[in-house]
């Protein structure tokens, strides 16, 4: 199976300025780490690849510092890995991703599955791997909660609807998103780790797609427009009463009644 | 010892302390009647919650008066009857008094009530970007249970225990008198150390009212190593070669496939690895992932050429936990095997843990009952679990009561000691005066007398 894993870098903390006028989180100098998600959509295609054989591609987007997520991949025993980057891709909302990978993908040659994590904890979306389908024009499945064997070139899979589950099978080459609790990521190999030292990333440019118009990437072919990203105000002011149950019973109750709640 | 039996004008006079925070007789729920562990059961005739020290003040003065014994109690997580209130009377429930009250950020302390969790010391104190480093597996004790039981946990390989972090006590004698002993400062050379002899006295020398704990700043990278090996053998052996190596982890762990294994069916997930038989697991800490970063890799070559399978890295947070999550379950699902256990929580030095693991091997064999073990490999301190299984009462008693002396006597051997961390409650009670000195148990009973001549306090604890 040849399988190609879309990971992303996210900063290691929820807490993360936000540039006023252009809406784009600011993530110079914050500590990153390997987006959680993406753990689940690497150790599900390390499993196929163990059970069925192939090869697995990382693929990730981002600055070239996002180079340490697919040395974190190599870690974990992916064969290939790959940096989009380009000035031209900055401040791509998610349409704008997508196409980036998407037209990346297309230069990688045949595949049988891509995987992505169901979201990443900064942009929490849940767009991307769809849209890259979408731009593919290959099926997709999103939420996956397991996976059947591979069978005549179609993936049986157990997806969450929310309220529902469906048991259905996707003709491959397909792209799916698997939801955390799929499986337990393994962990990044020492060994692994000193055997891919130094290891070449290779970084894929807008020069190198065949769609090399930059209006369509980064900022410029985002058409999500920002108008302002806050934090919800919370409110914390709260009261901690201490006293025997029955008092605190009798307390709440004309508490709730005084606030004519009862 | 003879105790009076509570009166009704003792329930009296309780109620006018106590008030509704009063429970008597067979009001009160049978949880009260044992610990975590559960193998020593005696239910006390009176509950109560105390909210401030001027309540533990007049409840002492009275019962030291009237002779009746006062078990004080925390979250009842220990581990060898040490709240149990073995002659019945007062049992002193303390974790209604949880109030953190001052961090003092000039001297890296922090005032807190005896029931306090250890889980909210460490969130308030790491929200504030500082480290209290004692972490025992149960973070639902209250800090008060930590110190009475000079708790150890898995830091203790770099940061050492409890008693090293605490600076002052507010502790309140059986008569009923308010001591302060130690205080707010780094050094302290006046008088008798009682401050430590307050430290694992498990309740038996006076009430704890306050402590101020000793704070370091937070250290802000974290990395664990897991180091699967072909067998625990290996593993452990790896253990005394890490320690020469000069590196400082702050964790060394070490656990077998079978208790894995259990933890897999308690939580439902699978651990992160299933290549091996035998894992150690080292955490290292620092200020910077290079620091930390360079901290391990001498330890991570160590082990492979020790023959370790591969040394897996585990950095981020949501790492740390499908690795942690099932370490902090290894109690529970070993509880889980096994209708009824009890559990062996020496401590021995450092370099004869591969000895004394060996030797529960022997034992096992030997006595044919099964054992399970995990442990504190860095600091010597083993958790060794005898499983019940299927065995009648007496045989169990009697195959249990064998295999502890053959664990005792080794560590004795060895160099050890009857309790790494758990204390000796009166479960290891008999065992402590087997395996200790006779001068020293007797030198013990004279401080408990200097304390607590009338013995109200927690009595049949620690010695006889």
């Amino acid at each position: 199976m040849r399988i190609i894993v879309c990971i992303k870098q996210v900063p290691a903390t929820t807490d993360v300025a936000v540039d006023e006028t252009t809406g784009v989180l600011k993530r110079e100098g914050i500590k990153t780490r390997l987006n959680p998600y993406d753990l689940y959509a690497l150790e599900t295609a390390l499993r196929l690849r163990g059970a069925h054989g192939g090869e697995i591609t990382a693929l990730t987007m981002g600055p070239l510092q996002a180079r340490s997520v697919i040395a974190e991949s190599f870690m974990m025993g992916v064969d290939h890995g790959y940096l989009i980057s380009d000035r031209a891709f900055a401040g791509a909302d998610v349409w704008a991703t997508a196409r980036a990978i998407s037209e990346s993908i297309k230069l990688l040659g045949d595949y049988d599955l891509i995987i992505c994590g169901k979201q990443t904890t900064d942009g929490d979306t849940a767009q991307v791997g769809p849209e890259i389908a979408e731009l593919l024009g290959i099926p997709h499945l999103s939420n996956v909660l397991s996976l059947g064997v591979p069978d005549k070139g179609s993936l049986p899979a157990l997806t969450d609807m929310g309220d529902s589950r469906i048991e259905l099978s996707v003709r491959l080459p397909a792209l799916i998103t698997v939801e955390k609790g799929i499986n337990t990521p393994r962990l990044p190999s020492y060994r692994r780790k000193q055997a891919s030292a130094g290891r070449e990333i290779p970084v894929i440019a807008l020069s190198d797609l065949a769609e090399s118009r930059p209006e369509l990437y980064g900022l410029r072919g985002s058409p999500t427009q920002v108008e302002r990203v806050f934090v919800p105000e919370a409110d914390n002011t709260h009261e901690v009463w201490e006293d025997a149950p029955a008092f605190l019973a009798r307390r709440l109750v004309g508490e709730l009644r005084g606030r004519k709640l009862l | 010892m003879n105790y009076a039996v509570l009166s009704s004008a003792d329930v009296d006079f309780l109620k006018g302390v106590f008030g509704e925070r009063l429970i008597v007789g067979e009001d009160i729920v049978s949880d009260y009647g044992h610990d975590e562990m559960g193998s020593v059961v005696s239910m006390p005739e009176a509950l109560v919650h105390a909210v401030s020290r001027d309540e533990v003040v007049s409840l002492l003065r009275y019962a030291n008066e009237r002779r009746i014994p006062v078990t004080p109690r925390g979250q009842g997580t220990g581990l060898v009857g040490g709240c149990v209130p073995l002659y019945g009377g007062i049992l002193l429930d303390l974790s209604k008094m949880n109030h953190i009250h001052a961090l003092d950020d000039d001297n890296l302390s922090l005032v807190v009530e005896p029931g306090v969790l250890l889980m909210e010391v460490s969130q308030y104190v790491e929200e504030r970007g500082l480290f209290y480093p004692p972490d025992p597996g149960e973070k639902s004790a209250t800090i008060g249970g930590n110190i009475s039981t000079n708790a150890g946990g898995m830091r203790a390989v770099k940061y050492g225990v409890t008693r090293d972090y605490i600076r002052a006590l507010e502790v309140v004698l059986p008569g009923g008198e308010v001591i302060e002993v130690g205080g707010n400062v780094v050094k302290n050379s006046s008088g008798y150390a009682l401050k430590d002899l307050f430290v694992g006295s498990e309740g038996t020398l006076g009430v704890i009212t306050q402590a101020t704990l000793r704070l370091l700043p937070l250290p802000k990278e974290v990395v664990s190593l897991l180091i699967p090996f072909p067998t625990l053998e290996m593993a452990i052996d790896t253990v005394p070669e890490i320690i020469r190596s000069r590196s400082t982890p702050t964790a060394v762990e070490f656990m077998e496939r079978g208790v894995i294994s259990a933890a897999e069916r308690l939580l439902g997930r699978e651990f992160p690895d299933n290549s091996a038989d035998a894992y150690l697991l080292l955490s290292f800490d620092g200020n910077s992932s290079d620091e930390v970063e360079k901290a391990y890799e001498e330890v991570a070559q160590l082990c492979l050429s020790r023959g370790a399978i591969d040394v897996f890295i585990s950095a981020t947070a949501d790492r740390q936990e499908t690795i942690w999550s099932a370490r902090g379950a290894f109690l529970e699902a070993i509880k889980a095997e096994s209708p009824e256990l009890e559990e062996c929580d020496v401590v021995v030095p450092r370099a004869r843990v591969a000895d004394f693991i060996r030797f529960t091997r022997e034992v096992e064999q030997k006595v044919g009952l099964k054992i399970m073990s995990f442990g504190h490999a860095g600091d010597g301190n083993l958790h060794v679990y005898m499983l019940r299984g299927d065995q009648d009462d007496r045989l169990w008693q009697e195959l249990l009561h064998r295999s502890m002396v053959m664990l005792y006597d080794r560590a004795t051997e060895l160099g050890g000691k009857v309790s790494g961390e758990h204390g000796i409650g009166s479960s290891k009670l008999a065992y402590l005066a087997q395996e200790e000195n006779p001068a020293i148990i007797s030198l013990m009973r004279g401080i408990k007398q200097a304390f607590d001549p009338r013995g109200i306090l927690n009595p049949g604890k620690i010695v006889s």
